[in-house]
């Protein structure tokens, strides 16, 4: 396993997911001898996941059962454990179609937070790509660093722990795409521009509130970038489900003396027949929107560096 | 610090050559043509020769002069000269009567004949408008953006990317690609996992775009197994990626008319088969460049025809060439159809593990039969997506999956997309949007469930009709 190339059979070590159902998942470490629990019961390493089938249905001690996945940057996107805000995969798609990313590129990051883009970046860049990421806090930095070896594509990437706005990206003219989710992204712009090939590249910053984007704009439009571009992206969900309207009942179709008169004679009302024989209804397949969505996320600002 | 992956040395990967694809780009506009000497392409109303742009850098921008030929801007060139200081504070006393402008459509026409550029038209009509030093500073800057966008003649030269050619797409024939906005392209691309390495099996109708994204994203490693309805795969948006030769050997193709007869094992491969399908294209072929009646069995005979009977020795020359010509167009045709046959065979060797690593339909075609079927293909714990224009399909698609079984995480999402204009002062969303961008059904595969009963259900239960609810008439008290 590894989250840059998909392999059939769980080994000692993988990383994998377990889904126990809708919206419930967790990552866990195969570790020879131990055992994780879960709702359903144990699973036990040794028994239930080494050598098994990734996909495979995996009962557990109760007996209730679950499914072993392999991890991708989308199912650890919503499963890694965050020490910070996070990116999506909404905007994760968004910003690896824009910034042009594919196998081979380059790119620069910061701050790497707790790895969610970093993932899906490294796993696009594979097999001959590298991604330099730099993050200012140290133990995120181990932590993020932890985890790339974990996943077995730490040979993809470089973290380095400084500030961005001051040292920049650690490397310069490498980049086919610098990628900034900071407070002030407009002071690290002129690093973003050193950090590029000559030949330029893409760029885009993340920034939640309008005033960053406008200061980053400005400096972007400043320091010569050009198809300075700001938009945002929001996913809607639409939950499919079955529902049943009752029919209204409109009294008999031949509109019979009965439901003409308006009588208050106890007697005639008991004769009368219950208004709907049988209650009717309609149903129908649909899809409808959740309570609440994610509102706003941040709002993605993408440029090109021209050659220089 | 040193770089460890080396200096980039792909400076001739930067030069536009003949023969290549590119996209041409003006303002907001794109369209992808490829390099061709001495030949004109249209854009934007306006007939250029790509002939200067060979050798040039991509990103370059020329200027298209009356005649249709480009000749290179240097970047600095962009800087705006209208250094105006006499600006308004606001338009209370601008009246929009139609007369501020002097210049008359005409005068704009010799202007232009005259080869003024882009930038000095706007100056000329700038120096002839009544009302331009009135305007305010942004009513101006305004002004003058939206005049450049009319006169202005430069064209940039881009390299094909995904990026470009789905904005492209949906910007100028977006019914090509059943209205799949890039936004949504995006989600298609990372829900779906694709990555270098990986066999992906793709049914699309979108003119080869989605394809192209898939073998992007691909880099040349793994394989694509692309599903195709009638005659043949369309590829033509996947050629304007320009992607190196060896991109191709990763493509394959398979007919779907043909995936029962995989699945069930009965798939035949014979030759014979193949001719069955190409019969009538040959025998067109036969009868027109034949002028002599024969039957079929005669192909590749050396023999004179002995309907003829002229002895001219030229007449019998002819002949001679004419047979030569039949047996070497009868032998192409062999090699084609043989071709044709190991090309199926390997497409078919691909699919038959059933061990894909994902799945990616986006297609004018009703999805689930398609979708179903296809499912097979892939190996458990591999994604799927599902692109369709509308809604009802795909609901219908993830019933049927939660039916059968075999997929997870099954989710039916669609994406807003709103792009903004920042200005200092003038920052606010840009005022048309994109009222939708199509439909996503996402989800992951897993091993077969033993039996229906065991779904691990992520849906409310219907809600059921309490009794009280249906009142009789009697008891109105409304």
């Amino acid at each position: 396993m590894s989250f840059v190339e998909y392999s059939e059979f769980i080994k000692e070590g993988d990383v994998v997911i377990i889904f126990l159902g809708h919206e419930s998942m967790m990552p866990i470490k195969v570790e020879a001898g131990a055992q994780t629990q879960t709702r359903y019961g144990a699973i036990r390493h040794s028994s239930d996941l080494i050598g098994r089938r990734f996909g495979s249905k995996v009962t557990c001690s109760k007996g209730g059962w679950v499914y072993v996945l392999h991890p991708t940057p989308e199912l650890w996107t919503v499963n890694l454990p965050h020490r910070t805000q996070i990116l999506y995969s909404t905007d994760i798609a968004n910003i690896t179609l824009m910034l042009d990313l594919k196998p081979g590129s380059v790119v620069c990051e910061s701050g790497t937070g707790s790895g969610s883009l970093s993932h899906a970046i490294l796993r696009t860049i594979a097999p001959s790509g590298h991604l330099h990421t730099v993050e200012f806090h140290a133990q995120r930095a181990e932590k993020a660093a932890q985890e790339f070896r974990d996943h077995k594509v730490a040979h993809l990437v470089t973290v380095r722990n400084q500030d961005v706005c001051k040292e920049g990206f650690g490397v310069v003219g490498v980049a086919d795409a610098v990628f900034l989710d900071i407070p002030s992204p407009w002071e690290a712009i002129v690093h973003a521009k050193k950090a590029f090939k000559r030949k330029g590249g893409r760029l885009c910053s993340f920034s939640p509130c309008i005033e960053q984007v406008q200061r980053t704009c400005e400096t972007l439009l400043e320091q010569g970038f050009g198809e300075i571009c700001t938009l945002e992206v929001l996913q809607r969900v639409h939950d499919v489900r079955s529902v049943t309207m009752p029919l209204v009942y409109l009294g008999p179709e031949d509109g019979g003396p009965e439901s003409a008169k308006m009588t208050t004679d106890p007697a005639a009302e008991e004769a009368r027949p219950v208004a709907n024989p049988g209650y009717q209804s309609v149903t129908c397949r649909t899809a409808t929107p959740p309570r609440e969505m994610a509102g706003h996320t941040g709002y993605l600002t993408f440029a090109t560096k021209p050659r220089g | 610090m040193a770089d460890p992956l080396g200096v980039e040395s792909d400076e001739e990967e930067c030069r536009i050559c003949e023969g290549e694809y590119v996209v041409l780009k003006r303002g907001e506009v794109y369209k992808s043509v490829q390099v061709e000497k001495r030949k004109k392409v249209i854009f934007e109303k306006q007939w250029i020769f790509m002939d200067n742009a060979v050798g040039q850098l991509y990103g370059s921008t020329f200027e298209v002069d009356s005649g249709g030929i480009l000749n290179l801007r240097k970047p600095k060139q962009d800087e705006d000269s209208t250094d105006n200081k006499e600006a308004g504070l606001d338009n209370r006393h601008i009246v929009d009567d139609g007369k501020s402008q002097k210049l008359t459509r005409d005068d704009i026409e010799s202007l232009k004949e005259q080869g003024l550029k882009g930038q000095e038209i706007i100056q000329q009509l700038i120096d002839n408008s009544t009302t331009f030093k009135d305007k305010t500073e942004f009513a101006q800057e305004k002004y003058i953006k939206k005049k450049k966008k009319k006169y202005e003649s430069n064209v940039t030269v881009l390299k094909p990317s995904c990026r470009i050619l789905a904005m492209m797409y949906h910007g100028r024939e977006p019914g090509k690609i059943c209205h799949l906005r890039y936004d949504t392209l995006a989600h298609m691309l990372t829900m779906g996992n694709i990555h270098a390495g990986s066999k992906i099996i793709v049914f699309e109708t979108c003119a080869g775009l989605v394809l192209g994204s898939v073998m992007e994203r691909m880099g040349g490693h793994g394989s694509v197994v692309q599903m195709y309805p009638g005659g043949g795969p369309v590829r033509a948006g996947m050629e304007s990626f320009g992607f190196p030769s060896h991109f191709h050997e990763t493509l394959h193709e398979f007919p779907l008319c043909k995936v029962n007869a995989l699945l069930s094992g009965t798939l035949n491969l014979d030759e014979k088969d193949m001719d069955s399908q190409s019969n009538d294209s040959a025998d067109k072929e036969q009868s027109g460049s034949s002028q002599v009646s024969s039957g079929g069995g005669e192909e590749g005979s050396s023999e004179p025809q002995s309907m003829e009977v002229s002895l001219d020795p030229a007449e019998a020359k002819k002949r001679e060439e004419r047979e030569k010509l039949r047996e070497q167009k009868a032998q192409e045709k062999k090699a084609k159809l043989e071709e044709k046959r190991k090309r199926l065979a390997a497409a078919a060797a691909l699919l038959e593990g059933r061990n894909a690593d994902g799945l990616v339909i986006a297609s004018r075609f009703s999805p689930c039969s398609a979708l179903l079927c296809l499912l097979k293909f892939v190996a458990p714990s591999r994604p799927f997506v599902v692109y369709c224009q509308y809604r009802e399909p795909l609901i219908e698609c993830y019933t049927k999956l939660r039916e059968q079984g075999g997929a997870i995480s099954l989710r039916l999402t669609d994406s807003w997309l709103r792009h903004y204009q920042v200005l200092p002062n003038r920052t606010h969303p840009v005022l048309l949007m994109s009222g939708g961008g199509g439909y996503l059904l996402s989800g992951i595969t897993v091993a077969a469930a033993a039996s229906g009963a065991q779904q691990k259900s992520s849906e409310p239960a219907a809600k059921r009709i309490k009794l009280d609810e249906i009142t009789s008439t009697a008891d109105s008290s409304a």
